[in-house]
């Protein structure tokens, strides 16, 4: 049943992909972060297509605006380089690539066999803001907690390691 | 505006996000000061992109901070319904709007936070011609350069935009007046308020000296943060009383 919904997911789906493979493919890491941003972008569209708006926005500002940020400045202060080439093993390739299909249409082949769980259509669960801010402060309120917890952890962490180390002082005898 | 007795309203779309998607956008323009930076292959340019990123990066909470003491107020991420909410006036003559109803402090660090995040005077130190040779756009000239300048502008009219409609009440003003004039007279408020804002960030311009880099980001990180978080507190507290 060919819909506008069904032409958008396998458009969306194509890029998000595309991005995966290119950033695999890449040597340089600039262009796999850039290629990774790509794949968030197309992910969040998919997240719109599923009618989450909320996540879908958060997914950009946060994922591709913020993390990928750091990503891409961390490429940039270390500045690395090109991938080299190695000598690489023809037996892995060989046993390899065929072993990597093999296995993923195997686990292709399970999940669709046994997914009873049927599918989602847009707008079933709830997107917008006023609700999705409802299940998170009164039925994920202690997930949320734990998770603010999380972060003010590393954020503290963070402080810590880039920090001056502490010239220990010695102390006057008088 | 009604046209042959249909309501049209002058928008593309009223997204029920529209608030997240503008701050999504915003924070998408990071990429384009760092990756320029770097990608001069000049270390002039390396750190004034870098600076430039990480300016925008600390000053992008504070904005986010401020806009949600609007949000809190108006229970919507849609542009229209917080516009909305700003009709009418208190005692007759002062307008409903979000900067006298509230969120004076939350119009200030939106400003500062908006200021900082356009690079523009007083935190235009990553591209300033005296420092750092020109920052991140010294090796680039003729259009690509005005292309970055002409993404400083759009950036400062959407900001000025988001400014009228979240805090100045953005299209609503007095309507008086035939019929037709009322229709269009909403644009001419929205638009007479944006150019009022491009109006101060031209004159800031010209008027301020630029902070230092350190100054900056101290600003930033110890001032403006905590405020917008006192002002969150504050306005969470008093639309719950």
């Amino acid at each position: 049943m060919i819909s506008v919904h069904l032409i958008l997911f396998l458009a969306f789906g194509a890029v998000c992909v595309a991005g995966a493979i290119n950033l695999l493919a890449q040597t340089h890491p600039i262009n796999s972060a850039l290629s990774l941003i790509v794949v968030m972008a197309a992910l969040a569209g998919e997240y719109l297509l599923l009618g989450a708006e909320f996540v879908a926005a958060v997914q950009v500002i946060v994922y591709a605006g913020a993390i990928m940020v750091l990503f891409v400045f961390v490429i940039m202060l270390l500045n690395a380089g090109e991938e080299e080439r190695t000598k690489g093993s023809r037996v892995a390739v060989l046993f390899g690539v065929p072993g990597m299909l093999i296995g993923s249409v195997l686990v292709a082949w399970v999940v669709l066999r046994h997914s009873d769980a049927g599918s989602v259509a847009a707008g079933a669960l709830p997107g917008d803001p006023t609700r999705f801010g409802d299940l998170l402060f009164h039925d994920f309120l202690l997930p949320f907690e734990i998770t603010s917890v999380l972060i003010l952890i590393a954020i503290m962490g963070a402080v810590v390691l880039a920090s001056k180390p502490q010239i220990v002082q010695k102390r006057k005898e008088h | 505006m009604w046209i042959a007795g249909r309501a049209i309203p002058l928008e593309i779309t009223d997204v029920n996000v529209g608030l997240l998607l503008i701050l999504g956008i915003t924070s998408m323009g990071v990429y384009g000061v760092a990756l320029a930076g770097w990608s001069s292959n000049n270390k002039y340019s390396l750190l004034g992109g870098l600076r430039a990123s990480a300016q925008m990066v600390s000053y992008e909470i504070s904005l986010g901070l401020s806009l949600v003491g609007v949000l809190i107020m108006t229970g919507s991420f849609s542009l229209r319904q917080i516009v909305e909410a700003q009709g009418g006036h208190f005692w007759g003559f002062i307008p409903r709007w979000n900067v006298f109803h509230g969120q004076f402090i939350g119009f200030f660090v939106y400003l500062m936070a908006a200021y900082a995040e356009t690079n523009r005077i007083p935190f235009d130190l990553p591209e300033a011609e005296t420092e750092l040779v020109a920052g991140y756009h010294t090796e680039y000239s003729a259009m690509k350069f005005a292309m970055f300048f002409m993404a400083e502008y759009a950036n400062m009219i959407t900001v000025a935009c988001l400014a009228t409609l979240l805090f100045f009440g953005g299209w609503n003003g007095p309507l008086f007046g035939p019929r037709i004039l009322q229709d269009v007279l909403p644009i001419f408020w929205f638009v007479a308020k944006v150019f009022v804002f491009l109006f101060i960030y031209i004159w800031v311009r010209g008027t301020l000296p630029r902070f230092r880099y350190d100054q900056l980001m101290a600003f930033g990180w110890k001032f403006l943060l905590p405020l917008a978080i006192v002002n969150l507190i504050a306005t969470a507290v008093a639309v719950a009383w």
